[in-house]
C-alpha cells in the first residue's frame, strides 16, 4: 500500500508540476500575444494625447495633458477643417450603415424564410444559387458596378451603397442553416389554421424566433459596412467632404502632404475608432460566439 | 391523424409566397451584382481611356497577360507605334507584379497567422491546462480585427514613419538599434522587404484572433470521447495534436484556408494606404489595387475600364477556382445521398405502378 502510494503519489506530484508549468508558460505567452494586440492602439491613444515636439522627442508610454489641444487643432485648423470633420463622418457613416444592415438583415432574413417555408419548383435551384454566389469579391464586380452606376447617374448618391445590402448571400446562408436547425414548420401551419397571412407569420411569428442569428448578422454586417472604404472611396468621387464617410476621411488625412502635426493625426484616427472600439467592448462576449457560430460548418 | 380541414390547407399551393419571398433580394442581386459582373465582362472587350466603348476584342487580355516585346530607341525617337507597344509591356509587368505581390503577401500573412490560430485554438480548448481569464484573452485578441483598415493602415503607417517622429524607429533608437531616427531610419514605409513585412505582420495582426475562433469551434465539435479514450491509451499532448486534432479538423482547416486565399486576393484597405506621397508603393500594390486605380476616376485621367475589366476576369476565374473547392467541400454529403435515393425509390414505385396497371 504504501509502496503504491509513493509510485503514484510521486506520478500524480509531478504530472501536476507539469501542467502548472506549461499553464504558467502559456500565460505568459497569451499575456505576450494581448501586448501586441493593445500596443498599437495604446501608443496611439497616448500620442493623442502628446504635443507634435513631445511625438519627436522620444517614445513613452505615459499619456501627455495634450489632447485638449489636439483635439482643439482637429476642429479649428485650417489645414484639418477642410478634409476632416468628425461629426460629418460619424453622421455620414451612421446613415449608410443603419440603412445598409437593416436592409442586409431583413431581407436576407427574408429570402431564407422563402427558401425555408415554401416548396416551389425553383427553390433548389435558387438555394444552389446563392450558395455559388456567395463566395464572388466586390473587387471582380467594381469596375462594371462604377461604370453602370455612372452611366445611371448614381455615381455621387448613397444609393449604390445603401441598396445592394438587400441581396447578401452569404447572410442568407447563414440565415438558412440557422431556420433549419430551429425553425419548425408546424408554427407556420398553425398560424394559416388560425387565419394568419403569409407575411404577418413571417414578420410575427418568424423575426422574433430568429432574433439571434439577425442579432449575429446585424453586428457583422454594423461592422463591414461602418469599416467599407472601398466601395464608398469608388462611388463618392465628388471630393465633398460633406460627402465623405469616416475611412474617406482618414484616407484624406493620409494622402495630405499639409499635415504635419503628428499629435493631430494620432487624434483623428483615434477619434475615428474609439466608438468601434467601445462598441466591441459593450457586445464582446456577443460577437465571439458569433464568429464561432460563423465558424461551425453546417 | 390529419383532419379535413388540415388536409384542405394542405392542398392549397403556397409555392407563389416563395418566389414572392426571394424576388426582392434576386432583383436587387441582378441589378447591382449579376449586371456588374456582366458588364465587366463587356468593358473587358473594349478600350481604355478615351477609346473607352470600342470593342477591341482579346486585346486588353493580351496586353496584362503575355508580355510585349518593344524597341527601346525607336520609343526614344518618337515613334508612335513603338510607344503604343511600350505602355502594352507597362501594363503587362504592372499586372504580374501586383499579381506577385498579392500573393506573396498572402503567403507571407496566412502562415504566421494558421500556426498563431491553430497552437492558441489548441491550447484554448485544452480542458487539462488550467489558464485563467481565457475570455478576456479571447476579446483582446480578437479586437484588432473590429478596428476600420483604413484606421489602422494609417496609424501604422504613422508608427512606422521614417523620420524622428516614427514610434517604432524610436524604439529601436532606445534600444540601440537605430543610431538617428531622424538621419538614419529603418526604412518601414518605403523599403521593399520591411513594408512588406509590416504589412503581413498588419494582416496577421488583425485575422489571427479570427481564425482562432473559427478553429477553436471546429475543435469543440470533436467527440470528446475521442480525447478521452487517447488520454487513457497514455498519447501525450503532441500525439493528440497531430493523430486526433488535426485530421478531425482538416475540413475546417481547407475551408480556412479558401476563404483566406480569396479574401488574400481582395486585399485592399492596408497596401493601398499603407505609404507616403501619391503613389501607392509598387511592392505591395495588389491586383485589387490595379484594378481600383484603372477604373478609379481621377482628375485630369479617363479611366482605363478594359484593362481594369480584364484584371477583373482574371480574378474572378481564380476566384471560382478557389471557390468551387469550398463549394465542393461544403456540400451536404448526406442530404445528396439521400436525395438520389428518393429518386431512385420514385423510379422503383412509377415502375410498379405500371405493372401495377397491367395486372388490373
Amino acid at each position: 500500500m504504501s509502496k503504491m502510494k509513493a509510485v503514484y503519489g510521486e506520478g500524480t506530484d509531478s504530472y501536476s508540476f507539469k501542467v502548472k508549468l506549461k499553464s504558467g508558460i502559456l500565460l505568459a505567452w497569451f499575456i505576450i500575444l494581448t501586448i501586441i494586440c493593445l500596443l498599437p492602439i495604446y501608443i496611439l491613444l497616448v500620442n493623442a494625447t502628446r504635443s507634435n515636439d513631445a511625438i519627436s522627442g522620444g517614445f513613452s508610454l505615459i499619456p501627455g495633458g495634450y489632447f485638449g489641444k489636439n483635439f482643439d487643432s482637429m476642429k479649428n485648423s485650417e489645414y484639418v477643417k477642410p478634409i476632416f470633420n468628425a461629426l460629418i463622418g460619424y453622421k455620414n457613416s451612421a446613415i449608410i450603415t443603419v440603412f445598409a444592415t437593416f436592409l442586409t438583415v431583413f431581407f436576407s432574413a427574408m429570402t431564407s424564410y422563402g427558401i425555408h417555408v415554401y416548396d416551389f419548383k425553383l427553390k433548389d435551384v435558387a438555394y444552389t444559387f446563392i450558395l455559388m454566389i456567395m463566395m464572388v469579391p466586390v473587387q471582380v464586380t467594381s469596375a462594371g458596378f462604377v461604370n453602370f452606376m455612372i452611366k445611371i447617374h448614381l455615381a455621387n448618391t448613397y444609393w449604390p451603397l445603401i441598396l445592394p445590402a438587400i441581396a447578401a448571400p452569404a447572410v442568407v446562408f447563414f440565415m438558412s442553416s440557422y431556420m433549419k436547425s430551429s425553425f419548425p414548420l408546424d408554427i407556420v401551419e398553425a398560424a394559416r389554421i388560425d387565419g394568419c397571412t403569409e407575411f404577418r407569420t413571417f414578420l410575427q411569428i418568424a423575426i422574433p424566433m430568429m432574433k439571434p442569428a439577425i442579432a449575429v448578422q446585424a453586428i457583422f454586417a454594423f461592422v463591414a459596412n461602418w469599416n467599407n472604404f472601398y466601395t464608398p472611396s469608388m462611388i463618392l468621387v465628388s471630393g465633398k467632404l460633406e460627402q465623405k464617410t469616416l475611412p474617406m476621411m482618414i484616407q484624406a488625412v493620409q494622402s495630405s502632404d499639409k499635415f504635419t502635426d503628428y499629435g493631430v493625426v494620432y487624434t483623428c484616427i483615434a477619434v475615428s475608432i474609439i466608438p468601434i472600439i467601445i462598441a466591441y467592448i459593450a457586445l464582446s462576449r456577443f460577437i465571439i460566439e458569433g464568429v464561432a457560430l460563423g465558424g461551425v460548418k453546417e | 391523424m390529419a383532419s379535413s380541414a388540415q388536409s384542405r390547407i394542405k392542398s392549397i399551393s403556397y409555392a407563389k409566397y416563395g418566389y414572392i419571398f426571394i424576388l426582392p433580394f434576386f432583383i436587387v442581386y441582378f441589378f447591382f451584382q449579376l449586371w456588374p459582373l456582366i458588364n465587366t465582362f463587356i468593358i473587358s472587350f473594349q478600350g481604355n481611356g478615351a477609346d473607352a466603348g470600342k470593342w477591341v476584342g482579346f486585346d486588353n487580355y493580351k496586353a496584362i497577360l503575355s508580355s510585349t516585346v518593344y524597341d527601346k530607341a525607336k520609343v526614344l525617337s518618337g515613334d508612335k507605334a513603338e510607344r503604343a507597344k511600350m505602355a502594352l509591356a507597362a501594363q503587362h509587368d504592372a499586372f504580374t507584379r501586383d499579381f506577385g505581390n498579392t500573393l506573396i503577401l498572402w503567403i507571407g500573412n496566412f502562415i504566421p497567422q494558421i500556426i498563431l490560430s491553430l497552437t492558441l485554438a489548441v491550447w484554448f480548448t485544452d480542458s487539462k491546462l488550467k489558464i485563467p481569464g481565457k475570455g478576456f484573452f479571447k476579446v483582446i485578441m480578437y479586437m484588432p480585427n473590429i478596428i476600420t483598415a483604413a484606421s489602422v493602415a494609417v496609424l501604422f503607417l504613422s508608427l512606422c514613419s521614417e523620420s524622428k517622429y516614427g514610434a517604432f524607429n524610436q524604439i529601436l533608437h532606445s534600444m540601440g538599434v537605430v543610431s538617428d531616427p531622424a538621419k538614419d531610419p529603418v526604412k518601414f514605409v518605403t523599403g521593399i522587404g520591411t513594408a512588406r513585412g509590416v504589412i503581413m505582420f498588419i494582416q496577421t495582426w488583425m485575422w489571427f484572433g479570427n481564425t482562432m475562433i473559427m478553429l477553436m469551434s471546429g475543435i469543440m465539435g470533436i467527440n470528446p470521447s475521442l480525447f478521452e479514450a487517447a488520454s487513457i491509451d497514455g498519447a501525450n499532448s503532441t500525439q493528440v495534436f497531430f493523430k486526433i486534432t488535426l485530421p478531425l479538423l482538416s475540413p475546417i482547416m481547407v475551408y480556412t484556408l479558401v476563404t483566406s486565399m480569396i479574401g488574400g486576393l481582395q486585399m485592399f484597405d492596408i497596401p493601398y494606404l499603407y505609404h507616403t506621397g501619391n503613389t501607392v508603393n509598387q511592392h505591395v500594390e495588389t491586383v485589387a489595387i490595379y484594378i481600383y486605380n484603372h477604373f478609379h476616376q481621377t482628375v485630369g485621367s479617363a479611366p482605363n475600364y478594359g484593362y481594369s475589366g480584364a484584371a477583373s476576369v482574371v480574378l474572378f476565374i481564380v476566384t471560382l477556382i478557389l471557390g468551387s473547392i469550398t463549394f465542393y467541400m461544403n456540400r451536404d454529403v448526406e442530404a445528396i445521398k439521400k436525395k438520389k435515393q428518393r429518386k431512385l425509390l420514385e423510379k422503383q414505385l412509377k415502375a410498379q405502378n405500371k405493372l401495377g396497371g397491367f395486372n388490373i
